[in-house]
């Protein structure tokens, strides 16, 4: 972390970047919060360490359009949607000066809190270790690694930066999973489960928009979601179309362009997998059109503003059963 | 409802208005018949049809939704109805996914000249709703009823 910082501070203070995009420390070690940091000396509230599961790129969109460069730290998983962004011309990579940084799997909190760890003052980040040594309330307790880690880093899409200006730190690799495994599962299932497995999950929704606000996919100046209203109209119990079909609507928008970062699924307050919708769009592009990963190349024309002429029909979606 | 009373679907048709709706056109001067529980609405290309307006459909009350292009190839925009059907697989397959009978939804390519492979294709798909019965559960994909 000294390393981000040092470099940090040396950025700021030859001109060449203007604020810098990092984490901030919150009140409990935690939660972490996206900052940009103006000066030096606002530094010392900087913080990298297990959990900063945070994307930073879709600050990256306000930022391109303040003057002067901005450093911002991306791991590995953020620079697909960084790349994203750039080919979606919202972001102006002439405006971010990238450092790439390690990353040996980030943690979530509830992961922890369900070992029956509670009180986490701090947790280590051990660089090789498989166990992660968490300092509590009640003395430092101990917890593997990968139990503590996010969904997303069990499928990991590899520790290369996709874009970068310079690099720092290690990675070590986290993937130990299929990230398709769970969509087969589901589609698997009869009819009467597959609804009965969704509508258990989404009506848990409270429809706080925060699977959309922190989704860099979800750039839209103006959001169907945001209604004109804002008042318990924007809430779980209002009728509306965009209401009740919230989690289909907003998956499709961001289909061909998702880059499966993860984070919708790391901040929903209830807990929703909304990857599963995410990565059943994935798993049929990648099968009926070709593998696609969005934000691994720049300027790369996504499957849907695609086609070929000997596309499947959508009568394919009955004659697969 | 009592036994006798037959289930009459409310089936929405999206018809291109250089093919299939001039299809519907023929099929009605021709005098074929098809079932008066399509209602047909006209769109200015087959990839006209944001995946949201099936839904919103079934929202508010279709049964089955059927979407009618040129052939593709035929597109009057050239290239229209490739995206659709892009579109339209993933937005099928997806409904599939969550559990709701795919069976609903259709995709159709009928010609100006195909007045009878209009009615046809209308009858066919009335029939497979009316088998299907009222649709239920894409009133409300959050499932909160
Ligand atoms: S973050 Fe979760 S609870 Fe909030 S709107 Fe998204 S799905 Fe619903
Ligand atoms: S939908 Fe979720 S996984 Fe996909 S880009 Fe948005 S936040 Fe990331
Ligand atoms: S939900 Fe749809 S409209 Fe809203 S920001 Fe995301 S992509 Fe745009
Ligand atoms: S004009 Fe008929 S599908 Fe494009």
């Amino acid at each position: 972390m000294q390393r981000l910082i040092d470099r940090a501070k040396a950025l700021l203070e030859s001109g060449e970047v203007a604020r810098v995009l990092g984490w901030r420390k919150g009140e409990n070690v935690w939660d972490v919060e996206p900052a940009f940091f103006a000066s030096p000396e606002e530094l010392s509230d900087f913080v990298y360490n297990g959990f900063c599961g945070a994307n930073l790129s879709k600050y990256m969109i306000e930022a391109s359009k303040l003057e002067g460069k901005t450093l911002v730290f991306l791991k590995p998983c953020d620079t697909y949607s960084f790349n994203q962004l750039t080919t979606e011309h919202r972001v102006d990579r002439e405006t971010a000066y990238i450092v790439g940084v390690g990353c040996k799997g980030k943690l979530k909190i509830e992961n922890i809190d369900a070992k029956g760890i509670l009180d986490v003052q701090g947790a280590g980040y051990p660089d090789a270790s498989e166990i992660l040594t968490v300092k509590t309330l009640y003395g430092d307790k101990e917890v593997s690694y990968k139990d503590a880690m996010l969904e997303r880093c069990h499928v990991c899409k590899g520790k290369e930066h996709m874009v970068y200006d310079e690099l720092i730190g290690e990675s070590v690799d986290t993937c130990d999973g299929d990230r398709f495994a769970e969509v087969a599962k589901i589609e698997a299932m009869s009819p009467e489960e597959k609804f009965a497995y969704f509508q258990s999950e989404l009506s848990k929704c409270i429809r706080c928009n925060a699977c959309r606000n922190v989704c860099p996919a979800c750039s839209c100046r103006k959001c169907v979601f945001d209604s004109n209203k804002f008042d318990s109209a924007q809430k779980a119990n209002t009728i509306s179309f965009e209401e009740k079909m919230f989690h289909i609507i907003r998956a499709f928008h961001v289909a061909g362009r998702c880059t499966d970062c993860g984070e919708c699924s790391r901040v929903c307050p209830q807990g929703i997998p909304l990857h599963l919708f995410n990565r059943k769009f994935i798993k049929d592009i990648d099968s009926l059109y070709g593998t696609w990963q969005a934000g691994a190349e720049v300027d790369a024309r996504g499957p849907l503003t695609n086609f070929r002429t000997d596309d499947a029909e959508p009568s394919i979606v009955t004659k697969r059963g | 409802m009592s036994m006798n009373t037959e289930f009459r679907p409310t089936i929405v048709a999206f018809c291109c208005n250089w093919c299939s709706y001039a299809g519907a056109d023929l099929a009605g001067s021709s005098r074929l018949a098809y079932p008066a529980d399509v209602k047909i609405i006209r769109v200015p290309c087959s990839c006209r049809v944001n995946p949201m307006f099936i839904l919103r459909a079934f929202e508010k009350g279709a049964d089955g939704v059927i979407l009618c292009g040129c052939h593709p190839g035929d597109c009057h925009y050239s290239t229209g109805n490739y995206y659709a059907r892009r579109r339209m697989t993933l937005l099928f397959s997806m409904l599939d996914y969550l559990g709701v009978e795919n069976g609903r939804t259709r995709v159709e390519w009928v010609s100006a000249a195909e007045g009878v492979k209009f009615s046809e294709t209308m009858n066919s798909f009335v029939e497979k709703i009316r088998s299907l019965g009222p649709n239920v559960r894409l009133g409300d994909l959050r499932c909160k009823d």
